[in-house]
């Protein structure tokens, strides 16, 4: 419990810390105002800019459904990043992972005629399958040949980006009448149920439930981890793989399953997008997201309460951030130093200590990822 | 290193690469052997090579035949990296005249192009190097160069471009000390601080851009440097063109190459440096100070990716634009893996990728039936044949990621 408090007191001065290093920012680029001696303006846009960070992220309803909405796939492919690291792997590859997902749950979603029920668990299962044999790809060649998942992943990436392009110009997914990469609409049956789908004429409220399948993946990362076999071989492998191989655990095989339950993972965020978010898929499906969720990953310690808070935590400054941009003229861009600034200040108890004057033994954490692997 | 008894592991590496090469020569003889015509590969302003597309591809697919047999039977030895070397280049070469056979295009063009643009992934790389063989994973190649991008576009805009670069090279050491500062001092997760520095720069370079460059566009217009002809050694023919008609930042690299790669195997600063990445715990106890040599060269390492990142609007286009880096950083930190933490194996990757880029540039016109998307993606599939099936595992320093204490 002491324990609980001391690491919340920390996360919240560093978001504070964070906040403060953001103000400063905000008030030094407005140099039309500063250079005309107008030093009360940049305090006002600092304060609008602040209040509908808040506001846009849990200020109403719209607001906490865009924060679900941006939190889901952070989750996924969070989970997918934080799963790597307990293995001692570094997966770049999100994001390719989630366009393999995104497309086979998307054709599952418009090649077959279901009722509901059976139809959208098949489809994000199919996107679930998709991440995991695009991802299980690199952990093969690491293990059959040793080359290093941090190249392989970003060449994938790659050749997912521009192979998605292909596909959706290809009769079987392309949209009739429209030339530029763009899919057919997934049936309305295989659409993941909106959240707050109850309120009638709240069509503003894109929440939808790959939330709830986002939380469920949390739970079975947990359990995977720590109550099974191969989560337990799967640590032993990322703390110290010799041991791990002394002690009879194929290591090669748990590269292998790691990567490929990790691109489970991710496959599922590109999934939960098409089926819940757009109804179909275009090249821009998986965005930011795959490199997004490595500081998801680094900010939660890999662990899945972690990540899942952080996921949120960065769902909600994103939604927050667009409404500052509609409200100031800060871009939005200033969420993205947050999340850094957030990012270092969690990761360095020490600094924190160091700024707010805090006496006794600083929190300290293990570490994520142990080098290379020589 | 000398191998005379082969082991398990070895031979299944050499039996990798054999079928490596069967995979490149079956793709020469099975695609690149079907589109008739010749292929006009430009050299000068001048002279043209032509070549039969067909009778090309066929040669070169069973010359690679040859060349798998032989590595497959009994390997190359010691020769292994130049058959390797040629080989991929004959490949590239049959993949070239499938894809322009009945039209032609500049090659001495691409190939100029490809130098040019491997500046800011060698020089990244070189910063990797450098942080890295001392003992700290250096994430934050991207972060460094985009954000010297940046403020170099900023600072040769007002001041000229010589004060630009140095500029960019002062905001390289500055991100390079706060990873040093961190991970040195805090002793916290390199990868983390990493990371973050590269999302800071992200952040804090479009946050910029927008609210600053683009309401000022006169502080983001800059007159780019031009090429600077090397008397003699530009007159070479074609190679000259290729490799001595270039901007100042591409000579930069290839003294960059030169100076680390002597610097880390002929100096003490080198045999420090490599001791504290490998085991610092010896090097301490033998007098070196690891920590203050971790910050000099991470400082070091953030200098040499600021001159990277000054590439952008100084050395090309001449403005900054946002995310104008585009994950450049990580082929970066790719190549260093590629080249094996030494420089020259770095700056090869970051031909080969700089390669890909040109390639993609140029092929998008021509028209050889198969849709333009996967010919823009063959540079990657090659890099990871390539990667998995030659270059294999490769061993990093063994301290770097690990936080050390002097005592």
């Amino acid at each position: 419990m002491k324990s609980l408090f001391a690491s919340l007191r920390y996360t919240l001065l560093a978001v504070l810390a964070s906040l403060v290093v953001g103000a400063f920012i905000i008030v030094i680029t407005d140099i039309e105002a500063l250079g005309s001696g107008d030093f009360a303006k940049p305090f006002g846009t600092l304060w609008t800019a602040y209040s509908s960070l808040f506001t846009g992220s849990f200020g109403s309803l719209r607001a906490i459904s865009n924060t679900i909405t941006g939190a889901t796939p952070l989750m996924l492919a969070g989970l997918a990043v934080s799963l790597a690291f307990k293995a001692g792997l570094f997966n770049i590859g999100a994001t390719g992972q989630m366009l393999a997902g995104g497309m086979t749950g998307l054709w599952v979603g418009f090649a077959f005629d279901l009722p509901g029920i059976v139809h959208v668990p098949l489809a994000l299962l199919a996107g679930a399958l998709g991440g995991a044999l695009f991802g299980a790809f690199p952990g093969v060649l690491k293990a059959r040949t040793g080359a290093h998942e941090v190249i392989t992943t970003i060449m994938l990436n790659n050749i997912a980006a521009f192979t998605v392009l292909w596909l959706l110009k290809t009769e079987a997914f392309k949209r009739e009448g429209r030339s530029d990469a763009i899919s057919k609409f997934v049936n309305d049956e295989a659409r993941l149920p909106r959240l707050f789908g109850f309120l009638d004429k709240r069509i503003d409220l894109l929440a939808h439930s790959g939330f709830l399948v986002a939380v469920a993946s949390v739970v079975l990362f947990w359990w995977i981890l720590n109550r099974t076999t191969i989560g337990f071989e799967l640590r032993a492998t990322g703390l110290n793989q010799d041991a791990a191989k002394y002690a009879g655990i194929r290591t090669k095989t748990m590269v292998v399953v790691a990567m490929a339950l990790a691109g489970a993972f991710a496959g599922l965020a590109g999934a939960s997008e098409v089926l819940g978010l757009y109804g179909f898929a275009s090249a821009s499906l998986a965005g930011d997201i795959g490199f997004d969720a490595i500081a998801v990953a680094l900010l939660g310690r890999s662990s899945p309460l972690g990540t899942a808070v952080s996921a949120i935590l960065f769902g909600a400054l994103q939604a927050g951030g667009r409404q500052m941009q509609v409200n100031t003229d800060v871009p939005i861009d200033l969420i993205v130093v947050l999340r850094a600034l957030i990012v270092m200040f969690i990761a360095a108890p020490l600094l924190v200590k160091a700024i707010f004057r805090i006496r006794g033994e600083a929190h300290s954490y293990g570490q994520t990822f142990r080098g290379w692997g020589g | 290193m000398i191998a005379v008894v082969q082991s398990a592991e070895q031979r299944k590496r050499a039996r990798n690469v054999g079928i490596a090469y069967l995979v490149l020569a079956a793709v020469t003889l099975f695609l690149f052997t079907q589109r008739p015509g010749d292929a006009g590969f430009r050299l000068t302003e001048t002279a043209v090579l032509t070549l039969p597309a067909q009778a090309f591809g066929y040669a070169l697919g069973v010359i690679l035949v040859a060349v798998a047999v032989g590595q497959l039977w009994r390997g190359f030895g010691r020769l292994s990296n130049v058959v390797l070397a040629l080989a991929t280049a004959l490949f590239f070469m049959s993949f070239l005249s499938w894809a322009a056979a009945g039209e032609s295009f500049s090659f001495v063009g691409m190939l100029q192009d490809t130098v040019t643009r491997c500046v800011p992934i060698t020089l990244g790389a070189i910063g990797g190097i450098l942080s890295e063989r001392s003992g700290v994973i250096n994430i934050s190649i991207e972060g460094m160069l985009l954000g010297s991008a940046c403020t170099s576009a900023i600072g040769a805009s007002l001041w000229g471009l010589w004060v630009g670069v140095f500029v960019g090279i002062a905001t390289g050491v500055a991100l390079a000390a706060v990873l040093a500062v961190l991970s040195i001092r805090y002793k916290v997760d390199q990868v983390i601080v990493g990371f973050a520095i590269n999302f800071f720069a992200l952040g804090m370079t479009s946050f910029i851009s927008f609210r600053v460059l683009v309401p000022n566009p006169e502080l983001n217009s800059l007159q780019p440097v031009q090429p600077i002809r090397i008397p003699l050694l530009a007159d070479i023919p074609f190679i000259g063109e290729v490799l001595f008609v270039q901007t100042i930042f591409v000579y930069f690299t290839y003294l960059a190459v030169a100076v680390t790669t002597w610097a880390l195997y002929r100096t003490k600063w080198g045999l420090r440096t490599r001791a504290s990445g490998e085991y610092p715990k010896a090097a301490g106890t033998l007098g070196v100070r690891v920590l203050r040599l971790r910050y000099q060269n991470l400082l070091l390492a953030g200098a040499v990716a600021g001159i990277g990142g000054a590439w952008w609007p100084i050395g090309t286009v001449g403005r900054f634009d946002q995310n104008i880096t585009g994950g450049r950083g990580f082929i970066a930190l790719a190549a260093v893996i590629f080249g094996r933490w030494h420089p020259v194996g770095a700056f090869t990757g970051a031909l080969v990728f700089a390669l890909a880029e040109a390639v993609r540039l140029k092929i998008g016109n021509f028209d050889t039936g198969i849709p333009s998307e996967f010919l823009i993606m063959a540079p990657y599939v090659v890099t990871l044949v390539v990667v998995a099936g030659f270059i294999g595992a490769s061993r990093a320093p063994k301290a770097a990621g690990q936080p050390y204490d002097e005592q």
